[in-house]
């Protein structure tokens, strides 16, 4: 299990409705449904997770996030997640719309590109970094839009979008991200954890 | 029909108003049931057959000797296990296998309906099958599972019953018959009407059957059924027991030779009447058009769990289609789960061995079964 689902499933409060964007293969939905009394549906892209989730019980769509979320009505959720796929989204910023429109707050989680190593691979090796949470090569990366810990600082500043909860995570530390540490967290972190709303 | 074949039989004394106006009482329900309902009457399966299926979901079908049509999806131990499900599946009125239909005398006339029977809907086949549940004294049915036409009925099932089953499995189906699948129906029908034989739809009164007519119904079916990549793969351009073209209408190709036992053999089980009924109450089938063509309010009252399953190379009842009624139910917050299923088999995936599907049947089933 990722580290950041424990701090994921602290952020949200029980009796609610959540939606997972790229469920996967339903791990995190089945440790949110065991911890709390969560309504939780899921929308996965790989035909082999969404057999998985089904299999499991687990109230799974099959479904592309940038299509097909416009099925959901205006804040027909509690909570709509994305955990480490926006950055490999076409339209990253039309995504982060839609869940602030399906649902009340939205969680997104983002591998960080200012991290120091993965700054460091490109500064030392002068090739494309890879990291334990960006391990492929340039050419097979799913990932299309790296961004790191500032970038969606200020993205979310631009967008009037109100970072509830900030938090970063390294080696399954988790630290609070403040205006005032921004910079030195865009440094230290592997993983941002966001709460937003709009 | 053989007569020495026992089917099981209702007798529906309830009079049921079918959507054409009429008034019908007292007619038969035929139907057949696999494994044990339980003390707690809470694992009845309902399963919904398709356009030329029947009551003979599993084992082998008295009438014909071969397997179930279903027999990969139900029995011991399969996707649909008869050793943990009581499962119950009747022939839909307007069939010929021992439901009320147009082959059944009128006893006003003493003569086969034959056309003078009445349009049938899909909405009435449910409605007659929902006398089964008096019958077996079951409030609440864990399932109601079907494919293509036994998914219109699935749907049909849960938006005039919204609370008598837990789960809802409607497979390869459509919440409104398109312009091409009623296109593709009236091909057939046209097909039979146009059979000498065919009499008006009066055949039986003068022992004659319009074979033709209905084998080339089947035939056109039957090639909707599939998929070009499937058909390809399977028979490509061979020849039938042949080394060279012979220069002449004979079946030269392995497909022409496939098509035609496939047309002969199945007006050896289906009556001709029949195949118009049923293609008919498929075309009427237009879910949403009581409620001014939104689906979502058909289903607003309920709180089935659904399962909807599409297959990729089904080009009859395409993922679109199937993808309109999982829009349907999410934009109501319906528990709804979808999978497209990756197969090259066309429409008849559903019936066929295709492990992906079957298991991941099989898997939500059971766990549905378990959870409250």
């Amino acid at each position: 299990m990722k580290p950041e689902f424990k701090i994921i499933a602290k952020l949200i409060e029980k009796n609610t409705r959540v939606l997972d964007v790229g469920c996967g293969d339903g791990t995190l939905m089945e440790f949110l449904k065991d911890d709390s009394k969560i309504d939780i549906r899921g929308i996965e892209i790989s035909k082999n997770n969404v057999q998985k989730c089904i299999g499991k019980g687990l109230t799974v769509i099959e479904g592309d996030a940038e299509k097909d979320l416009i099925q959901f009505p205006d804040r027909s959720f509690d909570y709509v997640i994305l955990s480490q796929t926006l950055q490999a989204f076409l339209n990253p910023e039309k995504v982060i719309s839609e869940l602030l429109r399906v649902g009340k707050k939205a969680i997104v989680t983002i591998p960080n590109f200012g991290y120091w190593k993965v700054r460091l691979h490109l500064l030392t090796k002068g090739t494309m970094p890879i990291t334990r949470t960006l391990p492929d090569e340039w050419y097979n990366t799913p990932n299309l839009h790296m961004c790191s810990i500032k970038d969606f600082f200020n993205f979310c500043d631009d967008r009037e979008i109100n970072l509830y909860k900030s938090i970063a995570l390294q080696n399954l530390k988790s630290s609070k991200i403040t205006n005032t540490n921004l910079t030195l967290k865009n440094l230290t972190a592997v993983l941002g954890i966001f709460l937003i709303e709009k | 029909m053989n007569k020495d074949v026992n089917i099981k039989t209702l007798k529906i004394n309830k009079p049921l108003k079918l959507d054409c106006g009429q008034i019908i009482n007292n007619f038969p329900l035929a139907y057949e049931t696999y494994g044990v309902l339980n003390e707690k009457k809470d694992n009845a399966i309902l399963i919904f057959h398709a356009l030329t299926g029947d009551q003979f979901v599993s084992n082998v079908n008295p009438l014909t000797k071969k397997d179930g049509w279903w027999s990969y999806a139900v029995g011991s131990d399969k996707a649909i296990d008869t050793e943990k499900y009581f499962v119950i599946c009747a022939n839909v009125i307007g069939g010929c296998l021992g439901s009320f239909g147009p082959s059944n005398t009128n006893p006003e006339t003493n003569k086969v309906f034959g056309i003078t029977f009445p349009i049938i809907t899909i909405n009435d086949m449910v409605n007659a099958q929902f006398n089964l549940l008096d019958f077996f004294k079951i409030k609440k049915l864990f399932a109601v599972i079907g494919g293509s036409m036994g998914g219109m009925q699935v749907l049909q099932f849960v938006s005039n019953f919204p609370d008598k089953t837990k789960i809802a499995i409607p497979i390869a189906c459509t919440s409104s018959h398109s312009a091409q699948n009623i296109a593709f129906n009236e091909l057939g029908r046209q097909s039979i009407m146009a059979d000498e034989n065919w009499l008006n739809g009066n055949y039986s009164n003068q022992n004659k059957n319009p074979n033709k007519g209905l084998s080339v119904a089947r035939m056109a079916a039957h090639i909707t059924y599939l998929s070009k990549n499937g058909l390809q793969e399977k028979f490509g351009r061979k020849l039938q027991e042949r080394d060279h073209l012979k220069f002449s209408f004979d079946a030269d190709f392995q497909i022409e030779s496939y098509l035609r036992y496939q047309g002969a053999v199945f007006v050896d089980r289906f009556d001709a009447n029949s195949y118009l009924y049923i293609t008919r109450a498929m075309d009427y089938f237009d879910l949403s058009k009581q409620y001014d063509g939104n689906l979502s309010k058909v289903f607003s009252k309920t709180k089935t769990k659904f399962l909807i399953i599409s297959f990729t190379s089904d080009w009859l009842y395409p993922t679109s289609e199937n993808k309109e009624i999982v829009i349907a139910l999410n934009a109501i917050g319906a528990d709804v789960a979808f999978a497209e299923i990756e197969s090259d088999k066309g429409h008849d995936s559903f019936l066929l061995n295709v492990p992906k599907f079957l298991n991941t049947l099989k898997d939500y089933i059971n766990i549905s079964y378990l959870k409250d």
